[in-house]
């Protein structure tokens, strides 16, 4: 089973909607027990850094992701939930992250309109299972002021707005999204399909 | 590259979508449950939801049927109307949407934009503007559906509602609004140069030369339109390859 991880913020049932409907089993839940039991893990994106953190750790969440992410158990963070990963960002001041990739999460600069909002191209650099059927150069669809910038080998896919940025990152059983999978139609299931075969391989 | 987005809008009242003229005459035009449904799959960018006669009493109701629409989008989905304190947007949220809209509660407490952005973020903060001409190159903001006028000038409204922390603005101008006749250009022109944050065009569009035209001379960074699309005059596909077909970027 994937757990969506709820944490009182935003829209977490569109991500769960999307496993439904691309058939995963999956589960919505903020309970230590079944993020240990699950097959994978999906933090999801829509909030404020500062309070994403502070609601994880007021849940008693923040060591137990920590704990699953490095016993290997396949983790897939979608804006926000890629962000946290992080060491730090500096939305609303100078906030602490996970610390699990090296790297800060900043604040687009001068020269664009911020949010960064609607679809835009994916290129990725080498093809890895998270894109299988997904050609490089897709749209998907984005929805955000911060960036990561990793300061460790995990770039996988970057994207263009005003410069070059990080908007996916993979690292073992680690896979970070800055676009929404689950608001980008057909291109996007086929991403939470593939995450989903990850976390429950076929026989 | 970042695209331009075809938004169709679902104008919701008792359940139904509905379209109307310069806010008034309202004619039914299908569930939108089906309607959602089909612009996800046919390659629409983006959802908007508008409860045109939100009430306390109907919130419940309105909450239900936001779940329901959302259940088959797998695209962006706003929702708008009666928005009015923070609880409001958490439901509206947790309900499946994706950002909410907020109008006359902004305008008359811009601390709930300023608190919700921080809660939510700004990329899920809509502040919704209606505004009508009231002398050349002067806009007036307008509350209520368009029931009360407010003497603040839009643009500067617009600045005001960016600055508290809204991602984003939903332009939509009263005098086009349902009379097929085109977007009014030079309001959306004033309040994206003024603004940092995405405007979206909304009342009046009529044709898909419409949708370019605001595009490329209202300077807007998506379009919304509803009767073009609800009533099967033009597919969304048609209105992308027109908009290609004038050097706009779009998504296929």
């Amino acid at each position: 089973m994937i757990v969506v991880i709820d944490y009182n913020l935003g829209n977490i049932k569109s991500v769960f909607r999307g496993f439904e409907k691309i058939g995963a089993p999956v589960k919505i839940s903020s309970s230590a027990s079944d993020i240990d039991r699950s097959d994978g893990m999906v933090l999801p994106g829509v909030g404020a850094f500062r309070k994403a953190m502070e609601n994880l750790e007021s849940l008693g969440l923040t060591d137990k992701i920590k704990k699953n992410i490095f016993s290997g158990k396949p983790y897939l963070g979608i804006c926000l939930g890629l962000q946290v990963l992080f060491s730090s960002s500096c939305e609303h001041g100078e906030t602490a992250g996970l610390n699990i990739i090296k790297g800060k999460v900043k604040k687009f600069g001068s020269g664009v309109k911020i949010p960064h909002m609607g679809w835009n191209n994916v290129r990725y650099k080498e093809k890895t299972t998270i894109f299988n059927g997904v050609e490089s150069g897709s749209y998907f669809y984005f929805d955000h002021s911060y960036y990561v910038e990793p300061s460790e080998e995990t770039v996988c896919a970057t994207t263009v707005y005003g410069n070059e940025f990080t908007s996916a990152v993979v690292r073992n059983n680690i896979y970070g999204v800055q676009f929404h999978p689950e608001k980008s139609g057909e291109k996007g299931l086929k991403m939470l399909k593939n995450f989903s075969e990850i976390c429950l391989p076929k026989e | 590259m970042l695209t331009k987005r075809i938004i169709p809008c679902l104008d919701i009242k008792d359940g139904r979508v509905v379209k109307g003229i310069e806010f008034k005459n309202l004619r039914d035009a299908g569930d939108p449950v089906e309607a959602g449904k089909r612009y996800s799959e046919e390659g629409a960018d983006e959802l908007v939801f508008l409860d045109i006669n939100a009430s306390a009493e109907n919130r419940k109701s309105t909450v239900d049927l936001v779940s329901r629409v959302a259940a088959s989008v797998f695209i962006p989905f706003t929702v708008g109307g009666g928005i009015s304190e923070i609880e409001d947007i958490k439901n509206i949220l947790r309900a499946g949407a994706d950002k909410v809209s907020i109008n006359t509660a902004a305008f008359e407490n811009p601390d709930l934009i300023k608190e919700s952005s921080e809660e939510f973020g700004v990329q899920c903060i809509v502040c919704a503007i209606d505004a009508r001409k009231k002398e050349e190159g002067k806009w007036e903001v307008y509350l209520r559906g368009g029931r009360q006028a407010t003497g603040t000038d839009a643009v500067e409204w617009a600045r005001k509602a960016a600055d508290l922390g809204a991602g984003e603005i939903l332009l939509t101008s009263m005098d086009a609004d349902g009379t097929e006749d085109g977007y009014d250009i030079e309001l959306t022109k004033a309040v994206a140069e003024a603004v940092n944050v995405p405007v979206i065009a909304s009342g009046g569009a009529g044709n898909l030369k419409h949708l370019s035209d605001v595009i490329k001379f209202g300077k807007a960074d998506a379009v919304l339109a509803a009767s073009i699309f609800h009533f099967k005059q033009h597919s969304i596909k048609e209105a992308k390859l027109y908009l290609q077909k004038e050097g706009i970027p779009v998504r296929f």
